[in-house]
């Protein structure tokens, strides 16, 4: 049974459009994250399904009941705010009750669920205190305690980890992680950052300007990027994109990055049937689908590779792994790789690329070939 | 938030010299207590006046130290002296003023909390437009609506009563308490109500349960502007109400010396200070939390 379907939806603002006939839909018990830069329109969208906002045209439906007119209280559904949204005069306890108090729920039942959802959060201390007393962590769990108090038939998510430092952010991410594995309601969790629609989703949708890029699983998304911004927007660092030529050679065809030597990089048989020789493309290359060509690595692994030339400008090591900011054939380019097998910074070495991992996008409409 | 009385951010004075420094400080202190006392002098004398007999004012004039002091003139202000035709003090046209203050200092405050409520979180088409009418009122002089509040007055049979006071003034307040509140109110982040909708409270329970905590520093700023203002409006009063019926400030104009016969300074300058007492009391009372809360916002 889907949980949430959005069919043909649309948003306006006056005359801006901000949502333009988004479809999506997601399974009972998914975790579907809404990706994609600053005022692409995800918070329009999930605000839309909270029924915060009204539509423009198109239909939301939860449990596969339409609910554009519903008011939000009638939609079963439980929301956490980028901002927290803790009321502020109220006690921690009473943040948590407050939805259970206007639904008219007995004050036993109350206490308990308090109890429960403070146990699972560990926020058992904090009930007596008021949200100006916490700190911006204790904050995001009052706020994620707040929405799980009310065993909802959604759980949606805006940015809820965006206020929070770098290294809580990590530890909050896991933990929404198991939370979800732990209560098992589908979730629709908003956020600007693709790590965090990695690691937590079961799907992704990536938006752009107010449309629906592509909606699929992470490895699809990452793997498989509909179009050039997809490509470039999941993953870090970002993936290159060389501009090249599709040239034919045999059966099948090989990939010309322009203004290098010419050499052709063979692709894989079988595949991208759609090429004609000469056509340019967009040739992307993730930063750790480079390997250094003395490690032999797609030989190992069988694949037919070809090396190409790399002139090491700059390096970034992060101690896990060096980033290496590159020109490869007088376009930039950034590669990751080991740090002990990182070129000196000036040097020309060979790198081979891993020709089963690469993307290729026609060069005028930017969509995978 | 800062006490300014314990934390300083930034002393102006402290730059300079030690010499400089101490001279500014002298001008600075010097100013302030000629400013101090231009404006408590008019109090003084007012006070020294109510204390002494009546031909010792005259042989000796308004400014001068009180020779002997009695309280007499300041029982006979709030319970026997004549004003306007009645022979029972102040204290009527006290308890006229109290009667039609209060209630319209209620009223005015709690439809501008209500409105600025609705206009700050509750946006509808047109909004905007209600708002900026009922704030055209501030800065409406009182003249131009005297006619029309005539009209309405006789119309619903209010003319020369205490309750017709009460209508006009909570009228004419909700302009400055829908102001103030709509401003106040803006400062509460919208994620509060939607937060609140979600969780499935409505118009009332979210204006009783989250705004209204909040709403405090704004309340005392609307009934001690409510307060002072009603309390020593003059002239809607002495429009509307004439005799027994009036308001303390409009009673007391019986003492600008068209009445016949002698004059009781002493007995009309403790009537003054009863007239002036109460909005003084508020404001001393409160005017700390007046600028307090004109210049917080709602949630830090
Ligand atoms: N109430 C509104 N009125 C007009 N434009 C709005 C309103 N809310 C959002 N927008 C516009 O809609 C676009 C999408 O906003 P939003 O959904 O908040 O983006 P995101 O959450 O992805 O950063 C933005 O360009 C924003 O300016
Ligand atoms: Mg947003």
């Amino acid at each position: 049974m889907s949980s949430l379907q959005i069919k043909n939806l649309r948003k306006s603002y006056g005359a801006v459009e901000v949502l333009k006939d988004i479809n999506l839909e997601a399974e009972s018990g998914e975790f579907v994250a809404l990706v994609g830069p600053s005022g692409c329109g995800k918070s329009t969208l999930l605000s839309i399904i909270a029924g915060l906002e009204s539509v423009t045209s198109g239909e939301v439906l939860i449990e596969d009941h339409v609910v554009n007119d519903a008011a939000p209280k009638d939609r079963d559904i439980a929301m956490v705010f980028q901002s927290y949204a803790l009321y502020p005069t109220m006690t921690v306890r009473q943040n948590m009750t407050f939805g259970m108090e206007c639904r008219n729920i007995d004050k036993a039942t109350q206490d308990e669920t308090v109890k429960r959802v403070a146990t699972l959060l560990q926020i058992e201390p904090l009930l007596n205190r008021k949200p100006g007393q916490l700190s911006g962590g204790q904050r995001q769990r009052v706020a994620m305690g707040r929405a799980l108090v009310r065993d909802p038939k959604l759980f949606l998510f805006d940015e809820p980890l965006s206020n929070l430092d770098a290294k809580l952010r990590v530890e909050m991410r896991s933990e929404i992680k198991k939370l979800h594995q732990t209560v098992g309601r589908t979730t629709v969790y908003v956020t600007h950052d693709q790590i965090e629609a990695m690691t937590l989703a079961t799907r992704i949708a990536v938006m752009y300007q107010g449309v629906l890029q592509q909606y699929d699983t992470p490895k699809t998304i990452y793997e498989k990027p509909a179009n050039t911004f997809v490509a470039g927007f999941m993953g870090s660092p970002n993936m290159n994109f060389f501009k090249a030529k599709a040239v034919k050679n045999g059966d099948g065809f090989s990939v010309v990055i322009e203004g290098g030597e010419g050499t052709p990089l063979p692709l894989p048989a079988d595949r991208y049937d759609t090429l004609t020789d000469g056509q340019s493309i967009i040739f992307g290359v993730r930063p750790e689908h480079f390997s250094p060509a003395s490690d032999n690595r797609a030989e190992r692994k069988g694949i037919a590779s070809v090396a190409v030339p790399v002139r090491v400008d700059m390096d970034e090591p992060t101690g896990s792994e060096t980033v290496l900011l590159t020109t490869i054939a007088g376009q930039n380019a950034t590669i990751v790789c080991e740090p002990d097998a990182a070129p000196a910074i000036g040097d020309t070495v060979d790198f081979e690329i891993d020709m089963t991992k690469i993307s290729l996008f026609d060069r005028k409409s930017e969509l995978r070939l | 938030m800062a006490d300014a009385t314990t934390h300083q951010e930034f002393d102006p004075l402290a730059t300079g010299s030690r010499s400089k420094q101490r001279r500014s400080r002298a001008i600075v202190y010097t100013l302030l207590v000629v400013f101090a006392l231009i404006y408590i002098s008019p109090l003084l004398i007012i006070l020294t006046n109510a204390f002494r007999p009546l031909e010792e004012i005259v042989r000796e004039g308004f400014i001068s130290m009180p020779n002997s002091m009695s309280f007499g003139y300041w029982v006979e202000a709030w319970s026997t002296f004549c004003i306007g035709g009645t022979c029972e003090g102040v204290s009527r046209y006290f308890s006229n003023t109290l009667l039609m203050t209060v209630p319209a200092t209620i009223l005015s405050t709690a439809f501008g909390v209500v409105n600025g409520y609705a206009l700050s979180k509750w946006r509808f088409k047109g909004d905007m437009w209600v708002f900026g009418l009922i704030t055209l009122g501030v800065f409406l002089p009182a003249q131009m609506t005297l006619l029309p509040w005539a009209f309405v007055l006789g119309k619903l049979g209010l003319s020369n009563s205490i309750a017709g006071l009460v209508l006009v003034h909570t009228v004419q307040g909700i302009s400055f308490t829908t102001l103030f509140c709509r401003n106040y109110f803006v400062s509460v982040p919208d994620d509060l109500i939607k937060a609140a909708r979600i969780d499935g409270a409505g118009f009332w329970r979210i204006f009783r349960r989250i705004m209204l905590p909040l709403s405090p520093p704004i309340l005392i700023v609307c009934v001690i502007w409510q307060f002072t203002g009603i309390w020593n409006e003059f002239l809607f009063g002495t429009v509307f109400t004439s005799g027994a019926n009036q308001p303390i400030t409009s009673a007391i104009v019986a003492f600008s010396g068209s009445g016949t016969g002698e004059r009781h300074y002493n007995v009309e300058a403790a009537s003054v200070i009863f007239a002036a007492l109460p909005p003084l009391f508020i404001y001393v009372i409160g005017g700390k939390y007046f600028v307090r809360g004109l210049t917080s916002g709602a949630v830090k």
